[in-house]
């Protein structure tokens, strides 16, 4: 009883220090790790700069799974934070309950629709009203390489096929390195899976895949010879895979123990970490038959229906602060990823940024723009989480055939919906 | 005068009395009462709620469109269910088993009066001192084949040693097996000490003189008589296997792909981070539903023994 009354007098006050049209809005969050703490606390300087009380509420661990986990519990308990970093479909799913609001104001102010590519801010509406602001595009499909290990091997260039991979891997197995480092997770081996897959099959395949998830794509031709692919990915590897985290699979490209992994662009801060260079001590490629595609992981802010003025404005500072060009560029160096604003210019970037912007550019072109299923942008949590199990299953099971893999997706699929 | 003051004095000293005898009736209720509804509410009103949840087609967040049992329908027709549940069955079975007969042994061992038993038995019953978390990581390296053991047999020249249950989505559910039965043989084996230090000096003696031998005083004297610890000692392995959670995070994450998954896992995975409520509160009462099975058996027989003796 006590409590309810203190957080009735909390709440009474936190309404009357609202008047002034500065608020304390609460911010939850999953950046924690070094260059995205940095990035994080960024945006809380700027916001700070405007006159309103950034509260923090960073959970970190599991690539948000924790935090989306505390966010739930207090939804349920009716006390939502402002603003929370949610992705890809879950926005719409937290709007379609009702605790999303509206930040029409800010993307009208600024012109959002114009330099905001139409494809990726999909995401952040709810019945067509901005509810969240994206922050960043991430690319997944690509290969971090150490050149002395390929040029040790005798291997001139980071395969382009699969074919050429395989060879090259067997070179590299011989002159004593491990070809491809990864990390036996789930959603590393289905990272390492939908970027075979969406080389062989392409831009169109991929969406009926795993965006509609449709059957007849699920248990295609294609599909067999992705998977099979895929499973023949599992001899490049050591035998060492088992739980390792992405970091420790990416060191192992720093150390010069193995010669390319197969990771989103976050990789980049821990080869800065080590104080290398791209372009000179390590490779940023597109994995093979994948130049001209593009699969994307954008974080995104979510703001949460608030009655309070004062935090309205504050959510709307935010959001236009997050799009301000000096933001992007900044929070974009830290993060490793490259600006969701197309007209901001990447000239202060690294050469990998600049090559992932090309990229986007072609593969919004060519329609080879996809989202990652791997990191939550193309379906909802449950089927996410059964394809998850069926690749993972395939991948680590010697005797799994690929016909079996591709029938079990479609009954996971169908019977997580 | 003194007649005078006596009589409302003794009045008021009876009813002080009657007032301190009701305080005394009601107190201990009184005591007891926030703590029972505490539990009523905490675990009976949870119980009840993730049945009701597992009854509905929450997704994402509890809501209640009632759907009857087909959440326990998707249960048992999902794939990675049946393997956490048979694994439960490998993994509790192999436990309990391993650690009464690996309990047992050390406990007879140290009850041959030997020398700096003291020291010895805190060094078995150390390990029920950690979390299981650190016994988890612990395993992980061990068993790691690139770090652990089968790298140390390898680099003092056997070259062909093979170890790697770890990696093995096959053998991996042993490991858990493994890492558990270190952790709680040696909490079992004090179970057992105490039993074996309960028994009558004079049994053995009686026995040795009726000319049995040492083999058979253990199989028909001892055994028999530590029937309680046996009992007790399984029912609380039990429930470490059943609700085994952090053991299985630490030491393989569930893998390699979901081999190792535990209903304890799936439950976790399923409610919190996948969005289906609905089914991972199924999958918890058909965790209850397996405690129930072993706890009930049990108190009816306490019961039952407490209304014979």
């Amino acid at each position: 009883m006590k409590t309810i009354h203190a957080l009735a007098a909390g709440a009474l006050l936190a309404a009357a220090v609202g008047q002034a049209n500065a608020a304390e809005i609460e911010v939850l969050h999953w950046w924690t790790s070094g260059g995205e703490a940095k990035a994080a606390n960024l945006l809380k300087e700027k916001l700070e700069a405007k006159g309103h009380t950034w509260k923090d509420f960073a959970v970190a661990g599991g690539a948000g799974d924790s935090a989306m986990t505390v966010l739930k519990s207090r939804a349920i308990s009716g006390n939502p934070p402002a603003v929370a970093q949610i992705k890809g479909p879950l926005i719409k799913e937290w709007g379609d309950m009702g605790f999303l609001g509206n930040i029409d104001k800010a993307a009208e102010a600024d012109g959002w629709d114009d330099f905001l590519p139409a494809e990726i801010v999909d995401a952040d509406k709810v019945d067509g009203h901005y509810a969240a602001v994206p922050v960043n595009i991430h690319r997944i499909n690509w290969i971090w390489a150490n050149p002395e290990v390929l040029e040790d091997s005798g291997v001139d260039h980071v395969p382009q096929t699969w074919d050429e991979f395989f060879d090259a891997a067997d070179k590299i197995r011989e002159a004593g390195y491990i070809p491809l480092a990864h990390g036996g997770q789930p959603w590393q081996d289905a990272t390492v899976f939908e970027v075979v897959m969406m080389g062989i099959g392409g831009g169109d395949f991929y969406r009926k895949a795993f965006v509609d998830l449709d059957p007849e794509a699920l248990t295609s031709d294609t599909m067999i010879k992705s998977l099979k692919t895929f499973k023949k990915l599992r001899g490049t590897m050591d035998e060492n895979i088992a739980g390792r985290d992405w970091n420790i699979a990416t060191s192992m490209v720093i150390n010069g123990k193995a010669a390319m992994q197969i990771m989103g662009d976050w990789a980049k801060g821990e080869f800065t970490a080590a104080g290398m260079t791209p372009g000179e001590d390590y490779e940023c490629v597109a994995p093979p038959m994948t130049e001209s595609m593009f699969s994307y992981n954008t974080d995104s802010l979510a703001m949460f229906d608030v009655d309070d003025e004062g935090k309205q404005q504050a959510q709307l500072d935010l959001a236009s602060i997050v799009l301000s060009k000096d933001f992007q560029v900044q929070f974009n160096q830290a993060k490793g990823s490259i600006p969701v604003r197309l007209d901001v210019s990447l000239d202060d970037f690294d050469a990998c940024a600049k090559a992932s912007r090309e990229a986007f550019d072609v593969a919004m072109d060519e329609g080879g723009l996809v989202p990652s299923l791997a990191h939550g942008m193309a379906v909802s949590d449950s089927q996410q989480g059964a394809v998850f199990d069926v690749i993972t299953n395939f991948f680590n099971d010697p005797d799994m055939k690929a016909e079996t893999a591709s029938e079990r997706l479609v009954s996971a699929v169908r019977a997580a919906e | 005068m003194p007649s005078n003051v006596s009589a409302p004095a003794s009045r008021e000293r009876r009813h002080r009395r009657s007032l301190a005898g009701h305080i005394e009736r009601v107190l201990p209720r009184l005591v007891v009462a926030p703590s029972l509804a505490v539990a009523l509410f905490f675990v009976y009103g949870y119980m009840l709620w993730t049945f009701l949840l597992s009854m509905t087609n929450s997704r994402m967040l509890p809501q209640y469109d009632f759907v009857g049992f087909e959440q326990y329908a998707r249960l048992f027709a999902n794939e990675r269910w049946h393997v956490a549940a048979t694994n439960l069955v490998v993994f509790g079975g192999l436990f309990i088993v391993s650690c009464l007969v690996i309990g047992l042994l050390l406990a007879i061992l140290l009850d041959q009066r030997i020398r700096q038993e003291g020291a010895l038995r805190t060094v078995y019953l150390y390990p029920m001192a950690l979390s299981l978390i650190v016994t988890g990581v612990v395993w992980r390296w061990l068993l790691n084949p690139g770090l652990g053991i089968q790298a140390m047999v390898r680099g003092w020249g056997f070259e062909d040693f093979t170890f790697n249950w770890l990696v093995d989505s096959d053998m991996a559910i042993y490991t858990l097996v493994i890492a558990a039965v270190w952790q709680a043989s040696g909490f079992v084996m004090a179970l057992f000490l105490a039993g074996l230090r309960s028994i009558d000096d004079s049994l053995f003696q009686a026995a040795a003189l009726d000319g049995a031998s040492l083999p058979r005083i253990y199989t028909r004297i001892v055994l028999p008589s530590l029937r309680p610890v046996v009992f007790s000692s399984v029912m609380i392995l039990a429930h470490i296997a059943i609700k085994s959670f952090d053991l299985v995070m630490a030491l393989t994450g569930g893998g390699p792909g979901y081999a190792t998954d535990l209903p304890a896992t799936f439950m976790y995975a399923h409610t919190f981070t996948r969005g289906q409520i609905g089914l991972g509160s199924a999958s918890a009462i058909m965790m209850l539903c397996g405690v129930l099975a072993i706890l009930v058996p049990y108190l009816y027989s306490e019961l039952r023994g407490q209304r014979h003796g």
